[in-house]
């Protein structure tokens, strides 16, 4: 229970990030914050204890294992948060080409 | 291997590189194969072979791999992937629906076993490999306009 | 036990991350989170998953510092800063509060309700003749899903390449002509 409410409060500290921050960059890193904590939310819910890894082996038993399905979930997630990063760090460096800052108020007040 | 002294890093950096890129490529390959015997897969396969690319054009500097590759032929490379994907998945209609499992499904615990699962590890591991290779070719190409500017 | 001490670690490296004035400096502290996460997906008896975190992780931080350059920005207390912070600490607790009573209804860490997997436990190795479960699941039983997520990649290459392009395109003409 104490697990399950730690990982919603690293959710809170990127998602701190995401609203009162100013540089462009510190923004997309609260975001990277708030995927890493929703991934391990998901794998916490499937875990039993004195479980095993979802791997068969010869001899051993098939009922004791951790829950496989959170964990097929979670490993497509992490490959598409890469690609999310990318294509916003790839937006800022254009940001910063056109007008020469990354503060977001600044790029609110220039005007063509 | 372009050995020019003024771009890329030091000369420690460019030996370690020599000696093992090629077998951070072979890992990355053992780890596709095996993906349904062990832990891995398309995914991380995928991603190990573009690292051991990028280590290329970090320690040589960019002219080593970007000469070679242009962003024209890795995003025809991640094209067929992607189409190699899709045909899997409609060969599954000779058995009766789309995505069935249709070979051999083989003893268990055998490298050529699992049906199509291998083949699809294959298809995924191109299409994501060659992909982020072609994101990060886009990002280091620009950076040589913008020092020009 | 273990995890307790891991999160631990990661709510104090984010903070860090977020609040240090140097760009740089803060992109080490996401990494710092990212490698916390890979041991986490270990205690957890994930090995896929932490293979596929350490090697994205490191993906991710090479294209951060493409982007980073050497200065922050100075705090600026203009306009309605106090009240702005106010609204966003207390819709955070607030949050938090209803979080906390919605988390109780869950079933207790370490006892998870497993109905639909148990026939995925059972079948898996029959049907599939794969012995990896989590691999029978994504690309046998749910490859629909994995269709989707080749197709939110791809999308994210091309937007990459368009965004990025414009003179960059000319000038690798220019050189493939004068060769």
């Amino acid at each position: 229970m104490t697990l399950y409410f730690l990982c919603l409060v690293l959710f809170c500290v990127g998602l701190y990030g995401v609203l009162r921050k100013r540089n462009l960059v510190k923004i997309i890193i609260g975001l990277g914050i708030i995927e890493y904590s929703m991934n391990l939310f998901f794998v916490l819910l499937g875990y039993r204890f004195h479980g095993r890894a979802p791997i068969d082996a010869q001899g051993q038993d098939i009922l004791n294992m951790v829950d496989p399905l959170p964990q097929a979930l979670v490993l497509t997630s992490i490959v598409i948060g890469l690609a999310v990063t990318a294509l916003l760090i790839s937006i800022a460096i254009k940001i910063y080409e056109k007008y020469g800052t990354f503060d977001i108020t600044k790029i609110k007040r220039l005007k063509g | 291997m372009i050995d020019n002294p003024n771009t890329g890093m030091s000369l420690i950096v460019k030996t370690i590189t020599r000696l093992t890129v090629g077998l951070i490529l072979l890992f990355g390959i053992y780890i596709v194969l095996h993906g349904h015997l062990s832990p891995g897969g398309g995914f991380a396969g995928g991603v190990i072979i573009a690292l051991s690319f990028i280590h290329l054009m970090l320690a040589f500097g960019k002219e080593a791999v970007a000469s070679k590759i242009s962003t024209r032929l890795a995003s025809n490379l991640e094209s067929i992937g992607a189409l190699m994907f899709l045909g899997i998945a409609l060969m599954g209609f000779f058995g009766g629906s789309f995505f069935l499992n249709i070979l051999n499904k083989g003893l268990p615990f055998n490298l050529f076993s699992a049906g199509t699962i291998p083949l699809s590890n294959i298809a995924i591991s191109l299409k994501v490999g060659i992909g982020l290779l072609a994101i990060f070719l886009a990002l280091v190409i620009l950076e040589n306009v913008k020092k020009e500017k | 036990m273990e995890l307790h001490i891991l999160l631990l670690f990661m709510i104090f490296a984010a903070i860090v991350a977020i609040e240090v004035k140097d760009l740089l400096s803060s992109v080490v502290g996401v990494g710092a989170v990212g490698f916390a996460l890979c041991l986490a997906f270990l205690v957890l008896k994930a090995p896929d998953l932490a293979i596929t975190q350490l090697v994205v992780e490191i993906l991710c931080l090479i294209i951060l510092i493409r982007a980073t350059i050497k200065k922050d920005l100075p705090l600026v207390i203009a306009g309605r800063w106090v009240f702005n912070t106010i609204a966003t600490v207390g819709f955070i607790a607030v949050f938090l509060f209803f979080a906390y009573v919605a988390l109780k209804e869950l079933p207790s860490f370490g006892n998870p309700t497993m109905r639909v997997v148990k026939m995925y436990l059972q079948e898996g190795l029959g049907k599939t003749g794969a012995t990896n479960l989590v691999t029978s699941v994504i690309l046998d039983f749910r490859a629909y899903d994995t269709l989707g997520e080749a197709t939110v990649l791809f999308a994210s290459v091309i937007g990459i390449m368009a965004v990025l392009r414009g003179k960059g395109r000319k000038k690798i003409e220019e050189r493939e002509d004068d060769r």
